[in-house]
């Protein structure tokens, strides 16, 4: 157990509320140290249990969440937190950059994912960004992206209406796997950065039902079925 | 006072198993004379085949004999048949082959050459490797799985005396001209083969999970040492170089990235020949530079393909991107991202550096124009450098290529 003297439940001041999700001590008071300067963390959690409890009493903007940990992962505790909590935004942020990892924590409702070997500056920016409701793509998620959703004639796809990428996303996914910032990509497609914003949230929608399950769930919730 | 000696099966002079010969040995008469005592007794009811099968179970070979292990003799063969055919003969003449001896003397006859078969086909060596565990030496040519045909000889073999065993207790029990009668015997038969199933079972299942446990359990060990002999090899190794580096931030950085990446490939991906896919080669373009200029290269690869010339000199013009990229820019990272369409590859290199105004690259220079722009154009492709000072640098690479060869999926 970590001590979790720095925890409080009410914000002082106008700086974002982060929480940490990570079975590794070490990684939490690294990441701790390196955000410290930008966010005010709230909040350590090693266990999901003892995540789901933390997150529900402190109530933080944004989650940072690890993908491996004992009793279930990353996954388990969107799983746990996404009905009851639905302001809190996760990014997960993971040594592993394994496709079916990246993907399986989109798709359970992460907004973003971006690797532990990210720079303090960028990790901080990538905290500000899912806190202000939007995703948050890596060059290497926009590649498993491209890749998850590239033409494949033996690949069961769910629903072509429902799952295909139009072909504007698909180009704004092929620039930032390229390395474009939002502002450039803008730049580049001759477009506003809150319709690259845009594209990219529709691109994290469609991952998020991009099977049949989450796809009848979604037409049951919606009485379309 | 001396031992009394013992009697032992001798493996000279033998034609069976040697049990006429150690006989004949132990108490001083001719071999022939054993043999037609044993022949003699096997006229009453099969005594003489039931006195040697003992003899042949519980007198032990003659030590120091087994450092010669018999050689494979058909002829061996011979004694079985020769025993099954007698006895059954013996019975005809005295029993005229009915009722219960009848029946028995044809089962008798029936497992004697079986018998013979199944220690005939196993191999001389195998016969006697399992005399340490087992209670009975000859038991090894039973219970031992040797190859495929002796398996199959085993399993005809058994199913034979199963079925036998079925309508002789049917034809003993039941000596009715009645077919409901042997059809109820066969039933009870299948029954009692139930029940001893049902009996053995437990024992056999938890034998074949205590097996499964103990293989799982080696399998784990192995990957445990696998994993230890890595960590040995690459991690603890790598730790103690940035140990000794501790003030080249250059070198630390160089050694962390490589040891990252080597750990990453070795837990997540499957590897595959540089020389044979497009992504792997690329890949390692990437990884050559970034252990070279002490850089990291962010390489983003969709989709895979076979190699060929072409594709090879895509990556060759893209590797020289990224060597300029790391040379020139200034920077410590680069962007790679590559993408397999079924009409095109194409690579694209990008950095954030001081970028460069094309106009004043000196004509002598050859980086650009021969090793990217120039092999792109010999191939059939064609390269494009966005760039400005302050702006940093894109080189886009394009391969046209035909659609058979290309796949979309990364099936490495």
């Amino acid at each position: 157990m970590v001590e979790q003297s720095a925890e409080t439940t009410a914000p002082d001041d106008g700086r974002l509320r982060v929480f940490l999700v990570d079975d590794h001590a070490m990684f939490r008071a690294g990441v701790r140290a390196e955000l410290g300067a930008h966010v005010e963390v709230v909040g350590e959690a090693s266990t999901v249990a003892e995540a789901v409890a933390r997150i529900a009493a402190t109530g933080p903007d944004v989650v940072l969440l690890d993908v491996h940990m004992p009793d279930g992962g990353g996954r388990a505790v969107l799983e746990a937190m996404r009905r009851t909590h639905p302001q809190v935004r996760f990014l997960a942020l993971s040594v592993s950059d394994a496709a079916e990892d990246v993907i399986g924590l989109i798709r359970a409702g992460a907004r973003g994912y971006v690797t532990k070997t990210i720079s303090p500056d960028e990790l901080a920016a990538a905290v500000r960004r899912v806190a202000d409701g939007d995703a948050v793509f890596s060059p290497r998620l926009a590649g498993f992206v491209l890749d998850a959703f590239a033409a494949r004639p033996d690949a069961p796809v769910a629903d072509p209406e429902l799952d295909q990428l139009t072909n504007r996303e698909r180009e704004v996914l092929r620039l930032l796997a390229r390395g474009y910032a939002y502002k450039e990509i803008a730049k580049e497609l001759f477009i506003s950065i809150k319709t690259v914003e845009t594209h990219v949230s529709n691109v994290l929608r469609k991952l998020q039902m991009s099977n049949r399950y989450e796809l009848s769930r979604w037409a049951a919730d919606r009485r379309l079925v | 006072m001396t031992q009394p000696p013992r009697l032992y099966r001798a493996r000279e002079h033998r034609m069976a198993v040697g049990v006429a010969a150690g006989i004949a040995e132990h108490i001083g008469v001719s071999v022939v004379r054993v043999r037609i005592a044993f022949m003699v007794l096997l006229g009453l009811s099969g005594l003489g085949l039931l006195l040697y099968a003992a003899f042949w179970a519980v007198v032990p070979l003659r030590p120091g004999d087994t450092a010669t292990p018999p050689r494979r003799d058909v002829a061996q063969l011979l004694p079985f048949v020769v025993i099954g055919l007698v006895v059954l003969l013996v019975q005809m003449q005295l029993f005229d082959s009915v009722g219960v001896a009848g029946t028995a003397g044809w089962l008798v006859a029936i497992i004697a050459v079986g018998a013979g078969v199944i220690w005939h086909q196993s191999l001389p060596e195998r016969r006697w490797q399992n005399s340490g565990s087992l209670p009975l030496p000859w038991l090894s040519a039973v219970v031992e799985e040797t190859d495929r045909r002796a398996f199959v000889l085993r399993f005809i073999g058994g199913g034979v005396l199963v079925a036998v065993g079925i309508i002789g207790v049917a034809a003993v029990y039941s000596p009715v001209q009645n077919m409901d009668a042997v059809i109820n015997g066969v039933i009870f038969a299948l029954v009692g083969l139930a029940g001893v199933g049902v009996v053995a079972a437990p024992v056999l299942w938890r034998t074949f999970n205590q097996l499964r446990s103990e293989r799982e359990g080696r399998i784990r060990e192995q990957e445990r040492a696998e994993l230890a002999a890595m960590i040995h090899d690459q991690v603890l190794h790598t730790l103690a170089l940035i140990q000794r580096n501790a003030a080249d931030v250059k070198a630390v950085q160089r050694l962390a990235r490589g040891q990252e990446r080597t750990l990453r490939n070795w837990l997540y991906k499957p590897t595959a020949s540089p020389t044979e896919r497009f992504a792997a080669a690329l890949e390692q373009a990437a990884a050559e530079v970034e252990d070279t200029y002490g850089i990291t290269v962010e390489a983003v690869v969709v989709g895979d393909r076979e190699t060929d010339e072409r594709v090879g000199a895509l990556v060759a013009a893209g590797r020289e991107a990224m060597v300029n990229a790391a040379r020139h820019a200034g920077v410590q990272t680069v962007s790679l991202y590559a993408e397999v369409e079924p009409d095109q590859v194409s690579v694209f290199v990008r950095d954030r550096g001081v970028g460069f105004d094309q106009e004043t690259v000196d004509d002598h220079r050859h980086g650009v124009r021969g090793s990217i722009i120039g092999r792109m154009k010999r191939h059939g492709g064609r390269a494009e450098i966005r760039s400005g000072p302050g702006e940093g640098t894109e080189v886009r690479l394009i391969l046209p290529v035909s659609g058979n060869g290309s796949t979309a999926e990364r099936d490495r």
